[in-house]
């Protein structure tokens, strides 16, 4: 029986469908799920799309962090289901205390879309195994609030424990301190950040690549890991 | 009917966008008088009634738990005018 991973659906979601077919090109079953709905259909796995819920009003993702699905995401993310939150479902998380930290708007006022590099800083997570830690992949970035702040204390200790998953490499597109593009739980089962995965995971439709334009699938590798990590839990 | 009006404002240690671009257009203006800039929100909540010590503690709850982010934001003030 394939995996099944829950792609949850915001008014105001933009990747939804896009990480709907990510993980259908992972080779795992994709559900769509509602937020107003409390039912998370017995999903092994969680996706939380970018977009912008809510208008983004009060703060990026803070409205949405109280919708009614979150109580079930919250519950399942303590009882280690894989969880990903991309763009906004990283505000999102970061708003429901899934993970630390903070985004505020980038450094420079400006919304950027580019094809970013990043470092693997964690590869023991569940979205993260099948990389190498330094591993560098390019995936798509497109955000306008993906400045992550932390106090000096959570920074230090994220660094301290290995809780940052993706640092920014060549550039730092939006004033993340440290250069944090994503982070994770203590138990590595919840992993948010800016970038978006799921817009290079079929070739033609990628960042381009030395070999080719548009053919990077470095996004793959995610829901891969995920699925991964389902198949371990259940042996 | 009265108001209960909550300040927040970025956390003074972290890097606040807004101000700073709006410090950087006082500087294309030529003011000079203010160093910096920063940019917070104020919420004003009506209350049905009057302002008891509950109504207060809850607007002091859901100005932690929803209104401000500890992570990014302190709240600077909550104030009852009529």
């Amino acid at each position: 029986m394939s995996v099944r991973i829950g792609v949850i659906t915001w008014p105001g979601s933009l990747d939804d469908r896009d990480a709907q077919r990510a993980v259908r090109l992972a080779g795992a079953e994709p559900v769509a799920l509602w937020h107003g709905s409390h039912d998370l259909e017995g999903v092994d796995a969680l996706v939380l799309p970018g977009g912008f819920s809510y208008g983004d009003y009060l703060r990026s993702g803070a409205i949405a962090a109280l919708s009614p699905i979150m109580a079930e995401v919250k519950d399942a993310a303590a009882k280690g289901m894989p969880v990903l939150g991309i763009c906004n479902g990283f505000q999102m998380l970061v708003e429901a205390h899934l993970l630390p930290g903070g985004l505020i708007r980038n450094d420079h006022q400006h919304f950027v879309r580019r094809d970013q590099k990043l470092t693997v800083a964690n590869s023991d997570t569940a979205w993260t195994n099948t990389f190498k830690t330094g591993q560098e992949i390019v995936i798509p970035l497109k955000n306008g609030e993906g400045g992550y702040i932390a106090d000096d204390e959570t920074l230090d200790r994220l660094e301290g424990e290995g809780l940052v998953a993706f640092r920014y490499a060549g550039v730092n597109p939006n004033g993340s301190l440290r250069d944090i593009a994503g982070v994770t739980n203590e138990a590595g089962n919840v992993v948010g950040l800016m970038p978006h995965p799921e817009h290079a995971t079929e070739p033609g439709f990628g960042p381009d690549t030395s070999a080719a334009m548009r053919s990077g699938i470095d996004g793959l590798g995610f829901f891969a890991s995920a699925i991964a990590a389902v198949a371990r839990v259940a042996a | 009917m009265p108001t209960i009006v909550v300040d927040v404002m970025p956390k003074s240690e972290l890097l606040d966008p807004q101000g700073k671009a709006v410090s950087g257009a006082f500087a294309r203006l030529g003011v000079t008088d203010f160093s910096d800039v920063r940019i917070g929100k104020r919420f004003e909540l009506t209350v049905d009634g009057e302002v008891t010590d509950e109504v207060l503690a809850a607007a002091e709850k859901i100005a932690g738990d929803v209104l401000s982010n500890s992570v990014i934001e302190d709240v600077v003030g909550i104030e009852v005018v009529e």
